[in-house]
């Protein structure tokens, strides 16, 4: 069951077009990440979720349902041009943007305590936002966001600004959230983020999607077969023992081990390969090369650049 | 609803305790009420010193002839000039009078010696007495060459007197009539410019609160966590129905202080003020005795006239269209202060979109200073009824009287301007409050509007 989904969104400005029929489908109690270039229109894509654009073209349904202005109390927005009063004291402020979210006021204080205890936060309670650093400032904007426990949760660039302890702290949290029912969508750069939380993404370049699917089945499909070898015991050119049908795409030394990087051809098992090998090295280890979500976005981007 | 009304007490609350608001709602009154009270205070503080002028008549003819007023009394001396006038110098009185002698004639010269300059109501004061004495002298003299018996010289000398009375009474009651006249058009003309300043004033100062409050809100990068809750409609109108209530507290507070300073000084310096002269004119339309009408101080009975002018206007009407004119003149600039607040990426970057907001502004008060000369005219009806001048130029014509025909007109065409331009500007503004680093222009405001 899709919490969410949006169907052939499209969205033009004056002088260019930001979305061209891009459609998503967020399974529910899922992490989706939403991938692009600067520019891509990620931001757009989740303004226009949240309602605060309209599409030209395109629905968008929420649990089933088409989306409307009565959802946004089940949706929490985190997003990347963030911000606060800078006059006003940390906990009014939280108060108050919890009230427009349609909290109780006493329910509203009552959470708020909680997560400000949570997070470390409580003795800031009476603090002008002024007089907090970043990092501060976005830890209270993340509770603010995830208050008023949300069906659908959206952060655009959730790492920005935090320092690596913090981005563990807010990483986990996301992961409770899901595990706790929440459905997360959110935008990043940072690849190492999208491998360690993501379920699903989909890819936007130039407001077109051009990758989306699981994360697992889009590594699975751009595997090209690759093995690194770490050896020692042999000095020279591998190609002189390797069999013809291996390609060695590179070689090189450190210190007194050697790495080398060879592509097998389709339907080959690593068995083979290591068969070649045994008789004339010693192999310290043997891996297959996983392309990395930062490979797989360059490539598909760069790819799509060209085709233009 | 009830998040707009959220909106609505939070920019209300955060303006209303901010220190500036609570200093400026306590420094606006004490300096209108010194404005009210300071120059009265003056011209009794002048005029409640006891001036003493010594007389030194050579010819007889004024011995005892001036009478002691409320702050001139009048001293006789007896010496010649120059010894007169090396004692006057260390004397410290006010001023010596010197009568010279005349051979044949009757004294028409006097000299007026002093340190300082004379003031107006000594000198006339003075010429008066002594026209006065001169003319019965003249009179006398004249009467003893008729050689009349004493009935008939009774009678004569009676003559001038009755007729001198009754011509003054009737010149008087003109003159009186066409003063006040023209006393309380000037009272209107000040009333009705400083109420057209004020709204003006206070256009500027809350319109540009609401531009502040909407830069500080995209430039802090709030405004989006907020239209992800609320509709950036709200959001403005939140905004602006907040400030308009501030501005609202701030006059209401302005006009109760005020009338409650003033009041206060009415009260504990009541025998200062010129209660006594407003009680002689408020019985002026029975017969007054010239004599008493003249001794009353000039300066006094200028300000009480101005008083009476004052009392007379009818101070419900002004403040009922003064809050009125204010609240929906603000209204329609809000607005337009709103949407420019939103296309720029700082303060700094307003100006050349505030142009068109200022020119109505500026030129509705330029134009005031010509409208009270002619409240009537169709250049007053047209700038009075036009939404964008006419909370400043209607203000300035409601205390000269406006048919109540107009006064409706211009108040629903004000109220249809303000639902216009919230409409135009919603639509600039629900595009620019998201428009991050980008040099906005005129034609970009144009594409947003038809967005």
């Amino acid at each position: 069951m899709d919490l969410f989904s949006a169907h052939n969104i499209t969205k033009h400005f004056s002088n260019h077009t930001a979305l061209n029929k891009v459609s998503i489908s967020v399974p529910e109690q899922s992490i989706f990440g939403l991938l692009g270039p600067n520019g891509a229109g990620k931001t757009t894509f989740l303004r226009i979720i949240n309602q605060i654009t309209a599409p030209d073209e395109g629905d968008l349904f929420f649990s089933g349902k088409k989306l409307t202005p009565k959802h946004i109390e089940q949706i929490g927005y985190l997003p990347e041009e963030r911000g606060l009063y800078k006059k006003m004291k940390v906990g009014e402020q939280a108060l108050y943007l919890a009230q427009l979210k349609g909290i109780k006021k006493k329910a509203a204080i009552k959470k708020l305590k909680y997560w400000f205890e949570k997070f470390e936060i409580l003795t800031w309670w009476n603090r002008k936002v002024e007089e907090l650093s970043k990092g501060m400032q976005q830890k209270v904007q993340f509770i603010i966001t995830i208050l008023h426990e949300p069906k659908l949760l959206i952060f655009d660039e959730p790492f920005s600004g935090f320092d690596p302890i913090n981005v563990n702290l807010i990483k986990d949290e996301i992961l409770k959230l899901r595990d706790n029912g929440s459905t997360i969508i959110f935008s990043t750069h940072n690849m190492a983020s999208v491998e360690e939380l993501c379920d699903h993404i989909a890819l936007i370049d130039n407001s077109i999607k051009i990758l989306d699917g699981k994360v697992k089945d889009i590594k699975k499909e751009y595997k090209s077969n690759t093995y690194e070898v770490v050896y020692t015991d042999f000095i020279g050119n591998l190609n002189s023992i390797l069999d013809n049908n291996f390609k060695l795409l590179e070689q090189n030394q450190e210190d007194d081990l050697y790495k080398a990087k060879i592509k097998l051809p389709d339907e080959t098992r690593p068995n083979d390969l290591l068969q070649n090998l045994m008789p004339h090295l010693v192999i310290n280890s043997f891996n297959e090369i996983i392309p990395t979500m930062n490979d797989i976005f360059i490539a598909k981007v760069k790819r799509n650049e060209n085709t233009k | 609803m009830k998040k707009i009304l959220l909106i609505i007490q939070r920019e209300y609350l955060t303006r209303v305790k901010k220190r500036s608001f609570i200093i400026m709602t306590i420094l606006g009154p004490v300096l209108m009420a010194a404005l009210m009270i300071v120059p009265i205070y003056i011209a009794q503080l002048s005029d409640s010193e006891k001036k003493v002028i010594e007389i030194l008549d050579e010819t007889g003819i004024f011995l005892n002839r001036f009478t002691n007023t409320d702050n001139i009394s009048f001293r006789h001396i007896f010496t010649d000039l120059q010894t007169a006038k090396d004692n006057f110098a260390e004397s410290g009185d006010y001023a010596l009078l010197y009568i010279p002698k005349t051979q044949i004639a009757l004294p028409t010269t006097a000299i007026l010696y002093s340190d300082i300059q004379p003031n107006i109501n000594v000198k006339s004061y003075i010429k008066r007495i002594m026209s006065k004495e001169i003319e019965e002298q003249k009179l006398i003299i004249n009467i003893n060459k008729l050689n009349l018996d004493q009935k008939d010289r009774e009678i004569a000398m009676d003559i001038p007197n009755s007729i001198k009375t009754s011509i003054n009474l009737s010149t008087i009651k003109i003159t009186e009539e066409g003063y006040e006249e023209k006393t309380f058009t000037e009272v209107s003309m000040v009333l009705g410019i400083f109420s057209g300043i004020l709204i003006y004033f206070f256009i500027f100062l809350f319109g540009s609160q609401v531009m502040r409050g909407v830069i500080e809100e995209k430039t802090s990068r709030i405004v989006e966590v907020i239209i992800s809750s609320v509709k950036p409609f709200q959001l403005m109108m939140g905004k602006i129905v907040g400030i308009a209530l501030v501005g609202l507290t701030q006059i209401l507070l302005w006009i109760v202080l005020t009338f409650a300073i003033v009041s206060i000084f009415q009260i504990s310096f009541a025998d200062k003020l010129p209660v006594k002269s407003t009680e002689i004119l408020s019985t002026n339309n029975q017969l007054i005795p010239v004599e008493q009408l003249q001794t009353t101080n000039e300066n006094t009975d200028e300000i009480t006239r101005i008083f009476e002018a004052i009392y007379s206007i009818n101070f419900g009407v002004m403040i009922f269209s003064f809050l009125f004119y204010f609240l929906f003149g603000y209204l329609l600039y809000a607005a337009l202060f709103a949407a420019v607040g939103s296309a720029v990426d700082s303060e700094a970057d307003t100006q050349q979109f505030m142009l068109p907001i200022t020119i109505p502004l500026i030129f509705a008060i330029i134009m005031a200073q010509f409208i009270i000369q002619n409240p009537e005219g169709p250049v007053s009806f047209w700038l009075s009824i036009i939404p964008f001048t006419s909370p400043i130029i209607m203000m300035v014509r409601i205390p000269f009287g406006v048919s109540n025909v107009e006064v409706v007109l211009s108040m629903s065409l004000l109220v249809l301007g303000f639902l216009g331009t919230t409409w135009l500007a919603a639509k600039i503004y629900r595009t620019g409050i998201l428009m991050y680093g980008k040099k906005v222009n005129y034609k970009e405001l144009w594409k947003w509007m038809k967005y």
